[in-house]
């Protein structure tokens, strides 16, 4: 394995991960950090001047003169590297706002009755979200209106006229740019559709344009979806809060049957935590020679059970093999999105069951235990009990457990930092904002996304969290960002000693960590609610782009990735990428649009700066420059209320 | 990095956890009280637990909505409370805890306030005993409240523990007093009290000299907390139930501070956190965690280790209270505290006027002032003997290019409050009848007449100087020139008198605002007509008139009357627009002579209240001071809440006692004849401006008519005696 390795190449700075590649090295297993290395990256596609959507190329912009250069039909670079943009946009946005549809759908089914399995655990909630459809909530049960609200986000999502309900929960003056702007969201589906037809050989060809639409599309899904994946699965998992748990790859036992669930969406593996828990299988896997049954999640799907449950999660996504490599997974089971083929082969070596469960999705080589919400617990129990009866087949030999994890506090949702902030009576941001205007914390960065096996795993976001604490400035974390930032102890309330003197304070006050977890990729929407209710508290501008704030995906790999930064951006907040370089840097006039141009039509734009330095004096300049704009760089004086002020 | 390390444990471990091991003490004291009050009366007994009151157990009325009137309501609440309790943070990887905590802090004063209450039915000690007071009932809280809406009162101190020692403690009263603040007394410290600290340095206590000891346990704080919640409810009109509007109001608007003295032990900082949750943040003496960031409160929320001579400064510091002190040269203490003191015979210098001699107060415009002489005619203080009463006058003469002749009662009616102010002077009465009182002590400390003299000229610039530019004093302490002053005198009483007599509401054209309360009462608007006073009582037309020469953009603005739209009901164009805006878009139409058709709002500071009594087809009327019930069912208390707050209710209105006497009282809903009911020491009171409103209407015998509480407080035992009596309101038309 070792040829072909870039000598000065250092794979991942979590030392779990370190201890498994050297296993996986020793073994001759090959897992996506070698591929990373050993595997051919297309230099063109790597720059984006790569045009594939028609038969009369592929059509090749390379060379000092590219821009000037035109495809067999005459596309200039700057229109194919937008529409490759666009519909790099709309694999993101579909993957996103699907997941919402999905939990639509289950409670649309909890509405009609037909899924036993599931409750609704935040009826407060419930009424909240049927509030945003003007939903009359007046003397209905939780069922009845489970159903209506299910309904009503099914339909937005293919919505024919009018708007997405949700682009009514912005900030008011951001609203008004949409709709100035024309990019207002309409239905989910309609802009997909959009973008893909547009995008179609001989379509749309305008850069500007077509960048436009990745704006409009993308916020569908921020401002749609998956918000709506967010909401509906608070209705029905609850909404977060703050617990304890462990993170990385040290909570797997090496007497206990462990079992990972890998993939998305809470439908299946909120249930898989009820089979595990389950009393009798807990016995049923004592009768196996087993302790007890342990879960520990990979990925988004991690996210949600660890923030709702408590499940500890084994690791961002470039664990999933280095799971298996422990040869103490007795089952992984995975739904959907960044579950790569690359595990088939390497539960192969082990006596690992891989499952997948969605219609969506299969791996050849994995057994298929296709899931359905009517028979949820019965299929949780069924895949619980093929990992349980797969423990006697685990060869000590194989064994190797990484004694190596930490403790992290998980589980911020926006109604938890409010409660935080004020407790149940005065419960609000304004201690936040306040803070913020005073300079006890500078700003906040949302450190969000994914790990790339093209970069170290983990470098980039732990650079980020360390130098932004130290430096005042709150992060928030979701996705694979929040596994690394749990397991290099950032997620812990101790972490205090290690910021900066206002933010240490802020947590003194309140108990948090600096680095808040708020949950999994499509969660980001939570940090788009914070950025609204920041507005609307007042003190730091009316609109999102006047906030102190900046969002970064220090090692992006996905289209997700990708929609997220143009949803936020056309929210108005400034993003900027790590890791690899931009796919769209071929074109200048695209990267002046993302890079500049959004910034004075949007208030927000998208870099990529590939050195996590780079990106952390970027981002620090830009919140000062925020901060100058409010005129809360200065400190202020003190106001004192006489009896004209109280009567104001 | 160290010392950080050492605050956060002590925030953590310290507050957070020290709040929630008090609550818990919190609980199972209240717990163990209510079984004690179940052993000795029925669960489902109603009871008033705290007297004379509107609102119940009011912290848990405010916030939840929960009226408790019986033992089995207050185990609702305890069930709660103690579901809103967290317990103490981990010692590692630790949840975060301030909204839990200030979540306890609230149980905290619900079960402080069921442990009051439970002392009022005999389960734990006497609430009222010794030097403590107890609950303070709604009287006191409209009374006092009123100088919390005008700003004679800027906020509170709640103060805990105590002093390191009395004169220390004695310093503090006296420095808090001086800023105008009134001081909430309750728990103790260092073996003992602030009150009993202040009793022991001879401190006159009371809700008159500001100095107010609540109860000798931490749990008597919630008289506090329940003070200002009362104000949220009856002066700003915040809902039972709608905490938010409740807190808000209390950290917009009442501006309270915990001092904490001597140690602080988990009782107090569970306390302290419930405090927080109103916006009142803790300054303590000692060396205890700080919480400097913002934002629950309006700055800092704990601040430590304040040397005691800085603390009251910090403290107001904290709580962003703006207090502007008039400095005023006289060798004594000088505020509002002292307004209430009395001087008893034995500490008594010198009487002046009064019932055993002749006085006069007079002010007037003059020509030629010089500003600030100040002459004695007779002996001064130190020449006359101890024990004695003299006649006793005070000329003031000032000019300004903006003072009228009509200001002059305005102003002279204030030296009333001026000189009483001052620590050892007591000031009763006024014009032809004031009394006068200076103590020993003062003398001692080297109080002279020429200091009346100072705190006149003083007070006039700082509080006229909008009109008045320069001020001079002439005190006369012989004869015959206090006579030769009174005879002048008693002849401009007479004029003003006359002049005063002759101003009606159609004579001009001009009403005035007064949005006074709106520092309290945010929509409230009086309409000032000089036939109609504010409901306060303490504000009339010449009052709005002076106050608006003196500050053009404060909250008395004239009106233009414009267009008559009702005569009778009382009802213009131009006081319709202007209480639009002024109510904030709440109030439409506003009739100043009705109570039936578009009454006019009120804050909560109404000296009295009259309500429909549909079957009499009259009206009642109760003030503030009474507390018994009356025949519309409703105490006053009560009724209030359904007045205040800046709401319009047909069939209720706030007005002072004045308006009663004039001729323009309810005339809209036919007048004086209207008036059925009254308590009889209201009607004492007013007899004679009754009788010659009655006599103006032409039902000379109507004073006789009215019923009081010895005829009834059921409609139908009043109706029967109107009857009997042949009142006129039942053969006036229907009233609706």
């Amino acid at each position: 394995m070792a040829e072909g390795k870039k000598t000065d190449r250092v794979r991942s700075i979590d030392p779990a991960a370190i201890e498994m590649l050297k296993v996986a090295d020793e073994r001759g297993i090959e897992t996506m950090f070698h591929r990373a290395e050993t595997g051919s990256i297309c230099p063109t596609g790597a720059e984006g001047g790569c045009c594939k959507v028609c038969y009369m190329g592929p059509c090749r912009f390379i060379g000092k003169d590219k821009e000037t250069k035109r495809g067999v039909c005459g596309a200039s670079l700057g229109t194919v590297v937008a529409r490759n943009y666009v519909r790099e946009c709309a694999g993101g946005a579909s993957a996103h706002a699907d997941h919402g549809r999905d939990i639509a759908h289950t409670l649309l089914l909890i509405g009609r009755g037909e899924a036993a399995d599931y409750k609704i655990k935040d009826p407060v909630k419930l009424r909240k979200v049927a509030g945003y459809f003007s939903i009359d909530t007046e003397g209905k049960g939780d069922q009845q209106l489970a159903l209506e609200v299910a309904e009503a986000a099914l339909n937005d999502f293919g919505r024919q006229e009018g708007y997405q309900t949700y682009s009514y929960r912005a900030p008011k003056k951001r609203q008004e740019l949409w709709d100035k702007l024309d990019v207002r969201p309409r239905g989910f589906d309609r802009e997909v559709v959009d973008s893909m037809h547009r995008t179609h050989g001989g379509g749309d060809q305008d850069a500007d344009h077509l960048m436009r639409q990745a704006i409009r599309m993308c916020l569908a899904s921020g401002w749609g979806g998956s918000m709506l994946a967010t909401d509906l699965s608070d209705i029905i998992w609850g909404t977060p809060k703050p617990l304890t748990s462990e993170s990385n790859l040290g909570i797997l036992k090496d007497d206990e049957v462990n079992i990972i669930i890998h993939g998305h969406e809470p439908t299946l593996s909120e249930l898989i935590v009820d089979a595990a828990q389950d009393p009798e299988m807990i016995e049923y896997a004592k009768s196996k020679g087993a302790k007890g049954i342990t879960l520990g999640g990979i990925c988004c799907t991690a996210n949600e059970v660890w923030m709702r449950r408590g499940v500890p999660p084994a690791g961002n996504s470039l664990h999933q093999e280095l799971a298996i490599l422990t040869g103490a997974v007795e089952l992984m089971v995975v739904d959907i999105q960044c579950v790569f083929e690359g595990l088939a082969p390497v539960a192969e070596q082990f006596h690992t069951h891989l499952v997948t469960t969605s219609k969506k999705a299969t791996i050849t080589g994995a057994t298929h235990i296709e899931f359905e919400e009517e028979r949820g617990l019965e299929i949780a129990k069924q895949i619980v009990k093929m990992g349980v009866d797969n423990y006697v087949n685990r060869k000590p030999a194989d064994v190797h457990i990484p004694d190596i994890k930490s403790p992290v506090v998980a589980g911020f949702s926006h109604e938890y930092i409010r409660y935080m902030l004020g407790g149940t009576f005065r419960e609000s941001l304004v201690p936040l904002n306040d803070n913020i205007i005073n300079g006890k914390i500078q700003g906040v960065a949302a450190i969000v996304g994914c790990n790339n096996a093209q970069t170290t795993q983990d470098e980039g976001i732990i650079g980020l969290v360390k130098n932004f604490i130290e430096n005042d400035v709150l992060v928030v974390v979701t996705g694979c960002a929040a596994h690394a930032s749990g397991k290099h102890g950032y997620l812990t309330p101790e972490m205090f000693e290690h910021a900066g003197p206002g933010l240490s304070e802020v947590c003194e006050t309140t108990g948090m960590p600096p680095v808040l977890h708020m949950g999994s990729c499509v969660d980001n929407t939570r940090i788009l609610t914070i950025l609204a209710d920041i507005v609307e508290t007042g003190g730091l501008g009316d609109d999102i782009d006047q906030v102190p704030a900046v969002g970064i995906s220090p090692e992006y790999y996905c289209e997700k990735a990708l929609e997220i930064a143009t949803y936020c951006v056309g929210s108005g907040a400034y993003v900027i990428f790590g890791g690899v370089d931009s796919r769209y840097r071929a074109s200048e006039v695209v990267t002046n649009i993302h890079g500049n141009k959004w910034e004075e039509i949007y208030g927000g734009k998208l870099h990529f700066i590939p050195e996590w330095q780079g990106i952390f004096e970027a981002s620090m300049a830009h919140i000062q420059k925020k901060r100058e704009a409010l005129g809360i760089n200065v400190e202020k004086e003190r106001v004192l209320f006489d009896m004209a002020d109280r009567r104001a | 990095m160290a010392t950080i390390a050492r605050e956060i444990e002590g925030i953590r471990q310290t507050i957070a956890g020290g709040v929630a091991r008090g609550v818990q003490s919190y609980l199972d004291l209240a717990k163990a009280r209510l079984e004690e009050a179940r052993g000795s009366m029925d669960s489902d007994k109603k009871i008033e637990f705290f007297p004379n009151t509107g609102y119940f157990l009011p912290v848990i009325y405010a916030i939840t909505g929960q009226k408790v009137e019986t033992l089995d309501e207050m185990a609702l609440v305890i069930d709660k409370a103690e579901k809103l309790i967290t317990p103490a943070p981990a010692a590692k990887l630790w949840l975060p805890y301030l909204g839990e905590t200030l979540d306890n802090g609230m149980a905290a004063l619900w079960l402080a306030e069921i442990i009051e209450a439970l002392k009022y039915v005999g389960a734990g000690p006497a609430p009222v005993q010794d030097i403590w007071l107890g609950a303070a009932d709604d009287i006191i809280m409209r009374q006092r409240g009123v100088e919390f809406v005008d700003g004679s009162a800027p906020g509170f101190a709640a103060v805990t523990g105590a002093a390191p020692d009395t004169e220390t403690a004695v310093a503090l009263a006296r420095e808090m007093q001086g800023k105008y603040l009134y001081v909430f007394i309750a728990g103790g410290s260092r073996g003992t009290t602030f009150a009993h600290q202040l009793a022991e340095g001879g401190v006159e206590m009371g809700w008159d000299t500001r100095l107010v000891p609540f109860g000798p346990e931490i749990y008597g704080h919630i008289y506090s907390v329940g003070f200002a919640t009362r104000a949220a409810m009856a002066f700003g009109g915040v809902k039972p139930g709608d905490y938010k509007g409740t807190l808000k109001y209390n950290k917009d608007r009442v501006f309270a501070f915990v001092l904490a003295l001597g140690e602080v032990d988990d009782l107090k900082y569970a306390a302290a956190a419930g405090a927080i949750n109103y916006g009142f943040p803790t300054i303590a003496e000692t060396d205890i965690p700080e919480i400097l960031p913002t934002g629950v409160c309006t700055y800092e929320h704990v601040c430590s280790d304040v040397p005691l001579n800085a603390i009251v400064a910090k403290a107001i510091e904290v709580r962003g209270l703006k207090i502007v002190i008039t400095e005023v040269p006289v060798p004594v203490a000088y505020g509002p505290a002292f307004e209430g003191e009395r001087i008893r015979k034995e500490d008594l210098h010198v009487e002046l006027a009064g019932p055993k001699a002749k006085g006069a107060e007079l002010t007037v415009i003059a020509d030629d002032v010089e500003d600030g002489k100040i002459t004695v005619v007779g002996p001064d203080v130190d020449e006359i003997e101890p024990g004695t009463t003299i006649p006793y006058a005070v000329l003031v003469e000032v000019s300004g290019r903006k003072m009228q002749k009509d200001f002059e009662p305005i102003l002279e009616r204030q030296l009333h409050h001026f000189l009483n102010e001052a620590e050892g002077f007591l000031h009763v009465g006024q014009r032809d009848i004031i009394w006068e009182r200076i103590s020993k002590k003062a003398v001692g400390a080297g109080f002279k007449f020429e200091h009346v003299g100072k705190i006149i000229h003083a007070r006039y610039h700082a509080d006229f100087g909008g009109i008045v530019d320069k001020v001079q004093v002439t005190i006369y302490t012989k004869e015959p020139e206090v006579t030769e002053l009174l005879t002048k005198a008693q002849a401009l009483y007479h004029e003003r008198d006359e002049r005063i007599g002759s101003l009606t509401d159609e004579s001009v054209d001009t009403f005035y605002s007064c949005t006074l309360c709106q520092s309290f009462a945010p929509d409230h608007v009086c309409v000032i007509t000089p036939e109609r006073p504010g409901l306060c009582g303490a504000y009339n037309w010449l009052d709005g008139k002076a106050a608006f020469e003196i500050n053009p953009t404060g909250p008395n603005q004239p009106i233009l009357k414009g267009a008559v739209i009702d005569q009778r009901m009382g009802e213009w164009e131009g006081v319709n627009e202007f209480a639009y805006s002024a109510s904030h878009n709440a109030i439409e139409r506003f009739s100043a002579y009705s109570m039936m058709e578009n009454p006019m709002t009120s804050c909560g500071c109404f000296e009295a209240i009259s309500v429909l009594l549909p079957m009499c087809n009259g009206v009642m009327t109760v003030d503030r001071d009474h507390t018994g019930m009356t025949p519309c069912g409703m105490k006053f208390s009560t009724l209030a809440g359904s007045v205040g707050g800046g709401a319009q209710t047909p069939g209720f209105v706030g007005h002072s006692k004045f308006y009663m006497g004039s001729s323009k009282f309810l005339s809209g809903d036919g007048g004086i004849a209207r008036l059925v009911w009254m308590p009889k020491k209201l009607k004492e009171e007013l007899e004679e401006a009754i009788n010659a409103n009655a006599v103006k209407a032409g039902y000379p015998d109507l004073y006789a008519k009215i019923a009081t509480e010895d005829n009834g407080t059921e409609e139908e035992d009043v109706m029967a005696y109107l009857a009997e009596v042949g009142h006129p309101a039942l053969e006036m038309d229907p009233m609706f």
